[in-house]
């Protein structure tokens, strides 16, 4: 139902262009679960800004985003505006700043489906009404106001929105970051449930990979603008064939692994990506060809090749037949990694 | 939200007792003797005392501001000295022009402001924007006393279309007596215009940034829809408030306009008592200017207390 | 491009600004003719080779007016803004670094200067001691004095607040000595910004009351009063409505911009801002 083929994205900056996404593809089927991790600023909005066709002004993209076959990045405004919130809804980040202060929950829920819709005013506040009571907020007053709310309830409402016309795609970017811990499992529970329920594919953004595991039958782990390694999330989990995945599993809070070690160094910044692999700063086996070429996406795992050899990942590296990006068709599922190095299989 | 307004109400008043305080010790209680002040040095001993005794100088300060205070509530606002009716005969009569021509002019000047600074918000960067902006620049240098000259010379004189001076009164009907205010209207709201759609245009670019802005895309709303709904509205509550500080220098702008346009108004009145040294008219006609100011600046924040629902929070 | 564009501000309001004082330096010791020189044969002269702005009507060079009107308009704007700061900023100092109920009071105090504008207070001035430049400098300078402490008040507790600050009081130093040494300079900038859009403000106070009768008194030139002479003859000359006006408007521009370009560059918040 989505596919992302090789979409980049550059943003307009003091002293020029800069890349913030880099060759992004995957493929969402519908009423599948689908997760995006990685680091603060690894580009998991931008990703899922690009798909709403909302991002920052200036912003320059190539590659294709389509949904059922059309080409959001070549459609015309008046096209998507019939999209988002229809057909593809979207709950954000930040909870306390996403709602209008100045509108009471109900018309901001309500607002959609008049739009959409064409609701009557009593038939969609009633529909608001259910709702609100769907996720949970059947005690609370339409007629409040954002800042009577907390920020859970608040979430539940962006929730609201977002599912307002049954869409059949839902991103939800980080929507636990900025919750405490209950309701972050809370939230994480009734989006699974509205996505199994409503049959919606769900993009779910987040830099937690506990997250990922309970919700998405597939993740993606992205890393400065790139995905650097994708497949079932089974799979994922046990190769972790990538460093970077590895890293990050290590840095997030886990039953298994004890205390958990942040990964040294930070995201660099889009201006001051380094060239060949961009993890390659921080990466423990980081080699000399890793700096040279960007590793692409690769089929997991390297049949027949000695691991951790520069001959291996220099042949991965010059060839570009054995890394297709993974097409609707016939990659999903299939685990790969962009890495010159990766972790042997277990 | 009735505990706030009481809270509100009670702040308003005490501005409203200190400033009329102020101005009764300005000019009642330093100068000494009030009326050596307003005959000069050459008074004849009888008519300063004369004076005295029609002033109720025998009394002292307190009781006479306790008077003075307690006259204007029952809305008698003494004598004037030169014209020899009560100043609130005069002040009626004066209003009749003075307070339309503040209305039209913040009316005015708040329809040309908002739609240009939104526009040039929405559009920020474009040529039109910098056009629009480099004009306000300009504009808000303009001193409205010589705008209201420069639209004489245009329309008045060049252009023969409006008058250039005077007031025929409402006793003619409306488009006579608006006619006469357009002028003077436009010359204080103009600058004003210039201030304020800089500024609309500032909140309203910084509200667009608001994530609840792209929430409402999110939803689908057009991209007119989004800010006309959700970031217009936000932007407004910084531009109501500015809108009601900008009404203490409109009111001095009228003082001054309504002198360049000769309407006799309440600020030609201030100037006509200054110059007869009436200082009973001076001292009632400060402090109703002193005192509209507290009232406006006390109606915007309730006004946007309205709008704003977070400050309607008990205990804020 | 955006930083270009804004040291345009600078640079043009600096440039303006400083064309402004240099006119009113030079008119202290040279105008063409005597600003107060007065000829009448020559009265409402069109400009010419002689008078390239023409004569008003006693004959007075025009030009020589404007730049004699420059120096009064500067020099009370000037006074102005140093008797509003020069009080304003100690009170809002005081009231920062006091807190409760004497910052309570200034505040208040404040809330009720602003329900009197420049005029109002010159207006009861001049009720009290007569029209005059001295007082119109007193009747704005006045208004100032709410402006500065206000602005020095709220930038002051954001000074106060930080850790060098508590660092010097756990080393023992009175409030007055870090108000002084260490809060003062942390908010100059601001300041300054402040001073630059009151001076501006000054000068159309000024001019205004000058218009009105209750500034500057002749024969010393004045931008208001020349406009003011310029009305009753608006029909034979017109342009002598115009020169005084754009003058005003020229030196009110020029220290906006300044203002602007200041802010700019002293906040970097503004300046990431699009
Ligand atoms: N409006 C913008 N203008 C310029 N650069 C931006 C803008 N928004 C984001 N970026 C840059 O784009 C990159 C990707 O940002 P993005 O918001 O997609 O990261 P993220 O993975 O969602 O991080 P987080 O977990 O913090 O939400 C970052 O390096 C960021 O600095
Ligand atoms: S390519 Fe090299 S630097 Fe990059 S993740 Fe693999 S091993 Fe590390
Ligand atoms: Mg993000």
């Amino acid at each position: 139902m989505l596919a992302v083929e090789n979409l980049s994205v550059s943003l307009p900056m003091e002293g020029g262009r800069v890349p913030v996404l880099a060759d992004v593809s995957f493929a969402l089927a519908r009423g599948e679960s689908v997760g995006l991790v990685g680091e603060s600023g690894s580009g998991k909005s931008m990703t899922a800004l690009a798909i709403m066709g909302l991002l920052p002004p200036g912003a320059a993209t190539s590659g294709r985003v389509l949904f059922d076959g059309r080409d959001l990045l070549a459609a015309a405004e008046p096209e998507l505006c019939a999209i988002r919130g229809r057909r593809i809804g979207m709950v954000f980040q930040e909870p306390m700043t996403a709602l209008n202060p100045l509108m009471s929950i109900g018309a901001q829920v309500t607002e959609p489906l008049r739009l959409h819709l064409r609701l009557g005013r009593a038939e969609a506040e009633a529909r608001a009404r259910r709702l609100l009571a769907r996720v949970g907020l059947a005690q609370i007053d339409p007629h409040r106001h954002p800042h009577q709310l907390s920020g859970g309830q608040r979430q539940r409402v962006v929730i609201a929105i977002a599912l307002a016309c049954g869409p059949e795609l839902l991103i939800a970017d980080e929507p636990t970051t900025a919750l405490d811990v209950t309701m972050q499992a809370q939230v994480l529970d009734l989006l699974g449930e509205l996505a199994a329920e409503q049959g919606l594919a769900l993009l779910l953004i987040t830099h937690d990979l506990g997250v990922v595991s309970a919700t998405a039958a597939r993740v993606m782990v992205m890393y400065a603008g790139r995905v650097v390694e994708a497949g079932g999330t089974g799979a994922v989990f046990a190769a972790m064939a990538h460093p970077y995945t590895r890293a990050l599993f290590a840095a997030s809070p886990h039953e298994a692994g004890g205390r958990p070690a942040p990964i040294p160094g930070q995201v660099p910044d889009p201006q001051h990506r380094p060239p060949g692999c961009a993890f390659a700063p921080r990466c423990p086996r980081a080699q000399r060809d890793c700096v040279a070429t960007v590793p692409v996406l690769s089929p997991l795992p390297f049949k027949g090749r000695g691991l951790g050899e520069g001959s291996a990942c220099g042949a991965s590296a010059a060839s570009p037949a054995p890394s297709p990006p993974p097409s609707p068709a016939s990659g999903r599922g299939s685990h790969v990694a962009a890495c010159f190095h990766p972790h042997p299989a277990p | 939200m009735t505990g706030y307004f009481l809270r509100r109400a009670l702040v308003l008043l005490s501005t409203l007792l200190a400033a009329s305080l102020v101005v009764f010790v300005v000019l009642q209680v330093l100068p000494g003797d009030p009326a050596a002040l307003m005959l000069g040095t050459g008074a004849r001993p009888d008519t300063l005392a004369a004076l005295r005794h029609h002033l109720g100088l025998d009394a002292p300060a307190w009781l006479r501001y306790l008077r003075w205070i307690f006259g204007i509530l029952r809305g008698d606002f003494g004598i004037s000295y030169t014209y020899n009716v009560p100043v609130a005969e005069l002040v009626r009569q004066r209003s009749a022009l003075s307070v339309p021509l503040a209305l039209l002019a913040i009316v005015l000047s708040t329809a040309i402001a908002i739609p240009v600074g939104v526009f040039a918000a929405a559009r920020r960067g474009s040529v039109r924007d910098a056009a629009l902006m480099g004009a306000a620049q300009v504009g808000v240098a303009i001193p409205n006393f010589w705008l209201g000259i420069l639209l004489i010379l245009l329309f008045a004189i060049h252009l023969p279309w409006l008058p250039a001076s005077g007031f025929p009164g409402w006793g003619e009907g409306l488009w006579p007596g608006l006619r006469a205010l357009i002028l003077p209207a436009l010359a204080l709201a103009l600058p004003q215009a210039a201030i304020l759609a800089r500024v609309t245009r500032a909140a309203v670019i910084e509200t667009l940034g608001e994530d609840f802005v792209r929430t409402a895309r999110a939803k689908g709303l057009t991209r007119g829809a989004a800010l006309w709904r959700h970031a217009v509205p936000n932007a407004l509550i910084p531009v109501v408030t500015l809108i009601g500080l900008q009404f203490s220098f409109l009111l001095a702008g009228t003082v001054i306009v309504e002198n360049v346009f000769t309407l006799p108004g309440l600020g030609r009145l201030v100037f006509q008592a200054i110059a007869q040294r009436d200082l009973i008219v001076v001292q009632d006609l400060v402090v109703l200017l002193a005192g509209s100011v507290i009232l406006v600046n006390f109606t915007v924040d309730l006004a946007a207390a309205a709008i704003d629902p977070r400050q309607r929070r008990p205990g804020a | 491009m955006r930083g270009a564009w804004r040291s345009r501000n600078l640079l043009a309001g600096g440039a303006i600004t400083a064309l402004m004082v240099l006119i009113a330096l030079v008119s202290l010791v040279w105008t063409p003719y005597g600003p107060t020189q007065i000829d009448i044969v020559h009265r409402l002269a069109t400009p010419s080779a002689a008078h390239p702005l023409g004569t008003d009507l006693f004959g007075r060079d025009e030009l020589s007016m404007l730049m004699a009107g420059a120096q009064s308009s500067l020099s009370v704007a000037l006074i102005a803004v140093i008797v509003g700061a020069g009080i304003g900023v100690p009170i809002g100092a005081f009231a920062a670094a006091r807190g409760g109920v004497p910052d309570d009071l200034v505040m208040r105090a404040c809330d009720l200067a602003f329900a009197f504008p420049a005029l109002l207070t010159a207006v009861m001035i001049t009720a009290l001691a007569g029209p005059g430049a001295i007082n119109a400098m007193l009747a704005i300078g006045i208004f100032n004095i709410p402006v500065f402490a206000r602005i020095t008040r709220g930038a002051a507790r954001g000074v106060w607040g930080r850790e060098f600050i508590l660092a010097a009081r756990a080393a023992g130093r009175h409030d007055t000595a870090i108000t002084v040494l260490h809060v003062l300079p942390n908010i100059a900038a601001v300041l300054l910004v402040q001073a630059t859009i009151q001076f501006a403000l000054a000068i159309v106070a000024d001019a205004g009351l000058s218009y009105v009768g209750l500034g500057t008194q002749p024969p010393q030139p004045s931008w208001g009063r020349m406009l003011n002479d310029a009305q009753t003859f608006i029909w034979r000359a017109p342009l002598l409505a115009v020169f005084p006006g754009l003058a005003i408007t020229f030196a009110v521009l020029g220290l906006n911009l300044l203002g602007d370009g200041l802010q700019d560059l002293l906040d970097p918040r503004v300046r990431r801002a699009r």
